[in-house]
């Protein structure tokens, strides 16, 4: 507590001297680093095109306002495939994931020094490595389509799915693991009575709030190449035809919000 | 004699889901879709096949990773990146605060409530690349484009998690600084902030942890950044300088990521 004698007056303070000096040299580094950031990008940018920014707003709200409604025939499908390829790449990273999960947790690791490693090695290469760039090698790889985007959005999601999932197997309660051993039971039998039963509910949690993001990702793969509403998107954004990307837009946020709203639903069923 | 034979009688786990109709629902429900989803599918498997050799020399062309030749541009890039990443991250948190304080329901006004959850919600439903094309268009293209992209869209995150950790404040805690007759802004200063400072600052970290993987990409569509050191090799066909971009990205968010982790451990 910081009480400074001002006359008669005692003044209450929250930090005592050497907590504020502190919080200002921490303020004073953090703000010298920004500007000086802020400064290096100044120095790329064409400055005249940025104060030319209002007028360019303006010009395409009078583009793309009133959106063409009638193209909505058009994005049903489209929007079809979307939900697809976020629901079929869950899937398939939720395959690839739960073994990885359960070589990476300490706890049920066949060997630290040896497996456990690459696993992790795995899930941090899976996780640094947007699911754009991905697409980006798959298209190449199988082909423009659907079939990409849900490879894509698989290989991006198995390491966050796997990454919390060995988080949660780490946390369980060895107690039940050890009163289902003490039985006599094999490691086989130790995995589906002891370990399965605690994560399940954390396990549905994670894929569902996973598929969730997936849908938002998915939205944009088709701007290179990999099948969705990003396709149309992409068509409508080169044939400069904005009150169509407009319509795409308005899309795009009812299916985010639908599929929000349902991941919340289900993860407040669940817990 | 009379002996009751007991049937015998076997153990079965309880089932996760434990209403038996709304269980088969779902079976049948996933089923369906699955069966569905898989004919409106479409997946050329011929061309799959032929792909897959070509895949082959595409992995073949990444392998081994050159460092050497393009190293100047891949340093420009991750440090024009990671500039992006500090002037976002902290942009994206000074306006992510009063969005947040505008969005908790136990502070503010239903219609500013509904204002600010607009803005959280159209931040959020906007991938990185869709903001990345409209800012490029903006702003033209370079570093600046990608700032404001990344600075928008930590609100959405930024703001929506600080919004639940101060509705979840204790209550009386405030209640005890207004009752001292604090103003509105010592009320927030005294009464709200020390309870989500802890949370403020990991999401903080967490969230630059973020804006780095996400600079990776907004660069694809002229956004700055390594992003757009990685298009243009991949544009050029430089697969193997484009192999040392990916493995210098994988390094330093494993870096980024290991040492906010460490910080958060700390504060939390």
């Amino acid at each position: 507590m910081a009480v400074s004698q001002q006359g008669n007056l005692k003044v209450w303070h929250r930090f005592d001297r050497k907590q504020q000096w502190i919080s200002w040299a921490g303020w004073l580094t953090g703000t010298i680093i920004f500007v000086y950031c802020f400064q290096l990008i100044s120095e790329k940018t064409f400055w005249m095109f940025v104060w030319d920014a209002p007028t360019q707003v303006g010009d395409l709200a009078y583009r793309m306002i009133p959106p063409t409604w009638g193209y909505f025939d058009k994005i049903w499908k489209p929007l079809w495939d979307t939900i697809n390829i976020a629901t079929l790449g869950t899937l398939l990273a939720i395959i690839i994931a739960v073994p990885i999960a359960f070589i990476a947790a300490a706890n049920t690791t066949p060997s630290t020094k040896f497996v456990r490693p690459f696993a992790l090695l795995a899930i941090v290469s899976s996780r640094s490595i947007n699911s754009i760039i991905w697409a980006l090698l798959l298209v190449a790889i199988v082909g423009p389509g659907l079939f990409a985007g849900i490879i894509a959005i698989g290989l991006r999601s198995v390491g966050f799915i796997a990454k919390l999932l060995y988080e949660a197997i780490e946390e369980i309660d060895p107690k039940q693991v050890e009163a289902i051993q003490a039985t006599g039971a094999g490691r086989l039998q130790v995995l589906t009575y002891g370990i399965v039963p605690q994560i399940l509910p954390a396990f549905a949690g994670i894929s569902v709030y996973r598929w969730d993001i997936n849908i938002r990702e998915s939205t944009v793969l088709g701007l290179v190449g990999a099948g969705g509403i990003g396709l149309q998107l992409n068509a409508s954004i080169m044939e400069l035809a904005w009150s169509k990307v407009s319509l795409i837009l308005i899309a795009i946020i009812i299916t985010v919000i639908f599929s929000e709203w349902i991941s919340a639903k289900v993860r407040h069923a669940i817990i | 004699m009379n002996s009751i034979i007991h049937p015998p009688q076997t153990w079965v786990r309880q089932p996760f889901i434990k209403s038996k109709t709304v269980r088969y629902c779902i079976y049948a429900g996933v089923v369906l879709y699955i069966i569905l989803a898989f004919n409106t599918l479409e997946v050329n498997w011929v061309r799959v096949w032929e792909g897959l050799p070509r895949g082959q020399k595409f992995l073949a062309g990444f392998t081994p990773p050159d460092f050497i030749s393009r190293w100047e541009e891949i340093v420009d890039g991750v440090l024009e990146s990671l500039w992006m990443t500090v002037v976002s991250t902290v942009v994206g948190i000074m306006i992510s605060i009063p969005v947040a304080l505008g969005a908790a329901r136990n502070i503010a006004h239903p219609l500013v409530y509904f204002f600010c959850r607009g803005i959280i919600a159209v931040s959020r439903s906007f991938h990185e690349i869709l903001l990345a094309i409209f800012f490029v268009k903006f702003f033209g293209f370079g570093p600046f484009a990608g700032f404001v992209t990344l600075s928008f869209a930590t609100i959405g995150f930024y703001a929506k998690l600080l919004t639940e950790d101060i509705e979840d404040t204790s209550a009386s805690q405030s209640e005890a600084i207004q009752a001292t007759g604090a103003s509105w802004w010592q009320w927030i200063n005294y009464g709200i902030q020390p309870q989500v400072m802890p949370r403020m600052i990991g999401l903080g970290l967490y969230r630059f942890d973020i804006n780095f993987r996400e600079s990776a990409i907004v660069g694809v569509v002229g956004g700055g950044g390594i992003g757009a050191t990685l298009n243009t090799a991949f544009d050029r066909y430089e697969f193997d300088s484009a192999a040392a971009i990916l493995i210098v990205i994988i390094a330093i968010v494993f870096l980024v990521e290991y040492t906010s982790g460490m910080i958060r451990k700390q504060v939390q």
